[in-house]
């Protein structure tokens, strides 16, 4: 996928005028500029990058040897490799259910904040009308706030009404930023469809409601997606909304080993929650590559136009 | 929601159909796609929000009796109580330098890598990585890696760099580390994208009238990215400002690392206090907003106009 998309990353504002873009580019690059060369501020970028890049290898293959190995204390590496504390871990803390529950709960996330944030984005995007600001910035709040600011009044509320611990609870709360995060998405990616077509088949006799459905759906398909990914990134990771309303038959994977490493009396085997800790990274690890597939790395951190890389 | 509602009161007077006059302004049926998302907004947002506001004035009996102030009871305990009110100034001890350290160390990293090079797309993959690990993963990894019996420990005192184990974790500096590690890459591919977004034909215009890195730095591209690093600098503050599992699993959480989040959820968990808990949530939420409002007030002084690219 690197290699394919590679040559075609131009710079965005050079893409109207491809051809002055490369005449420009091949005059103006100077041997000094062509590349990174070694200068001061070159090494102290690598010097950088590269103790970032370890402190992030050694946690990432730290935890995957750990959760591999028989313990280990005084030693580079573990004596002996096993698979145990996987199968340990999946009945001791019943990992089905708890995958399972995960999933459900990001999957109706999906489903409601798509069917819900859509139609509120395409109006927003389209359309003019009075207190458009107010609402604007009332579907701006929950992704800015911190979730714990709000969460735990909603926590709160949701307890008061009797549905604390439970899947309805969970599934709600996380509703919260994700609705609007649909909204802050395909706002600007509807805005880019040209109105014409739409008008056409206004025209030509279309309800609304056909013209949703045979003509902005399936031009809306890729956005739907990149947005349905975004979204089941943040609900999988998402712990501070998920931990203050959730119960033990309705905590999400994260929640689980939060738990587990937290629990009293010292908390379980290092080895059992580090083989958690795996599955959950391999899970988002997995979703991630199907997401990259569709959406840029800058999009999974916020809402930026990028130039159109295909 | 109240939309129609304002509508219909302005246009009284006149001959065309009411229906007509509302389209005219942008209120048709065609309105009500709004309504789901509007509803879901105000009950589970607004509402709660304001219910939470509510409850920080219905102080429990016991904190009404320690601390008297009668419905400002929790307002009272939250500033006099300094096992409370301590847990600002950890907050923002711990929040203000990793959020400042993840934006300037991006600089440098963003302008040095912003050329096409090869594996510039492998190494902006690897930097999503972090959001693969989320906060558990980071902080288990972040046990094992830097404890005293861990590979880093061990490597440097093989290397002879140190003789005893550094304490790494369980403290300020693990929280520390495992901010950074969570911020800086969505620091950097935010100031990535803005640093492109600025026409690249500006800075070739000052390169032909004869500045230097530094000048065109300084004078070009700096107050161009400024508003960029202004939100970047707000985005990055509040995921730190809200931290709260690594707090408890890589922190000190009765001591250096006891942050806000960490009290506030001790309240509502553990002491079942809802009144108390939303206070300390609704004063992390204020303060969010006085620092969000600082560097907004800051921006304000700072060019505004388009950037001439995509941005």
């Amino acid at each position: 996928m690197a290699t394919q998309t590679a040559p075609s990353s131009t710079p965005g504002a050079n893409v109207s005028l491809p051809q002055t873009h490369n005449k420009k580019k091949a005059g103006a690059r100077t041997p000094g500029e062509r590349s990174l060369v070694a200068s001061p501020t070159t090494w102290f970028v690598w010097a950088g990058t590269a103790a970032f890049f370890i402190f992030l290898i050694g946690i990432l293959v730290s935890v995957v040897v750990d959760s591999l190995g028989k313990p280990w204390f005084n030693t580079w590496l573990p004596e002996t490799f096993t698979a145990s504390w996987y199968t340990g871990a999946w009945d001791r803390f019943g990992m089905t259910h708890i995958i399972g529950v995960t999933l459900l709960v990001a999957l109706t996330v999906i489903v409601v904040a798509v069917l819900v944030g859509v139609p509120a984005a395409y109006l927003l995007a389209r359309r003019d009308f009075p207190l458009k600001k107010t609402i604007t910035l009332l579907f701006l709040l929950p992704v800015l706030m911190p979730p714990i600011t709000y969460g735990i009044p909603l926590a709160t509320v949701m307890y008061n009404v009797g549905l604390g611990r439970t899947l309805t609870a969970v599934i709600l709360v996380n509703l919260v930023p994700s609705i609007p995060f649909v909204i802050m998405t395909m706002t600007p990616f509807i805005e880019q469809i040209d109105p014409a077509i739409e008008n056409a088949a206004r025209m030509s006799g279309a309800s609304m409601r056909k013209v949703f459905t045979k003509i902005l759906f399936p031009l809306l398909v890729p956005g739907v997606l990149a947005a349905s990914i975004l979204v089941l990134v943040r609900t999988v990771g998402m712990f501070d909304l998920t931990f203050l309303v959730s119960g033990p038959q309705s905590d999400t994977l994260v929640v689980a080993i939060y738990r587990a490493m937290t629990a009293a009396g010292g908390g379980e085997a290092r080895q059992l929650i580090s083989s958690m800790a795996v599955v959950y990274t391999v899970t988002m690890m997995v979703i991630l590559i199907i997401a990259l597939r569709f959406v840029s790395p800058t999009q999974l951190v916020a809402r930026v136009k990028e130039s159109r890389e295909d | 929601m109240s939309a129609p509602t304002i509508g219909r009161l302005k246009a009284t007077r006149s001959t065309a159909s009411l229906r007509h006059r509302l389209a005219e302004r942008g209120i048709d049926t065609s309105l009500l796609m709004l309504a789901p998302a509007l509803i879901f907004a105000l009950a589970l947002f607004i509402y709660p929000f304001s219910y939470g506001i509510g409850l920080t004035f219905q102080p429990s009996p016991a904190i009404q009796q320690k601390w008297g102030g009668g419905a400002l009871a929790n307002y009272v305990a939250f500033f006099k109580d300094p096992f409370v009110f301590d847990s600002i100034w950890l907050t923002m001890r711990l929040a203000l330098p990793a959020a400042l350290f993840n934006v300037l160390a991006s600089i440098p990293m963003a302008f040095k890598l912003r050329h096409r090079f090869r594996g510039k797309k492998l190494l902006t993959t690897l930097l999503v990585l972090p959001i693969t690990l989320g906060t558990v993963l980071t902080a288990q990894g972040l046990l094992i890696f830097a404890g005293r019996q861990g590979w880093l420990n061990r490597f440097l005192i093989q290397i002879g760099l140190i003789d005893q184990p550094l304490t790494l974790v369980n403290n300020y500096l693990g929280v520390f580390f495992s901010l950074v590690i969570s911020g800086f890459p969505f620091a950097f591919l935010l100031i990535s994208s803005y640093l492109s977004g600025i026409d690249p034909s500006i800075e070739a215009a000052a390169k032909t009238m004869g500045a230097d890195w530094k000048q065109r730095f300084r004078r070009v591209i700096l107050p161009l990215l400024a508003p960029g690093l202004a939100t970047t600098f707000i985005l990055t503050f509040a995921l730190a400002f809200s931290v709260f599992p690594s707090a408890r699993l890589v922190g000190d959480a009765m001591g250096s690392t006891r942050v806000m989040a960490l009290m506030a959820y001790r309240a509502f968990g553990e002491q079942t206090d809802y009144g108390m808990a939303s206070t300390i949530a609704i004063m992390m939420g204020l303060i969010e907003l006085v620092v969000i409002a600082v560097v907004l007030l800051w921006r304000s002084f700072l060019y505004k106009g388009s950037t001439g690219g995509k941005g």
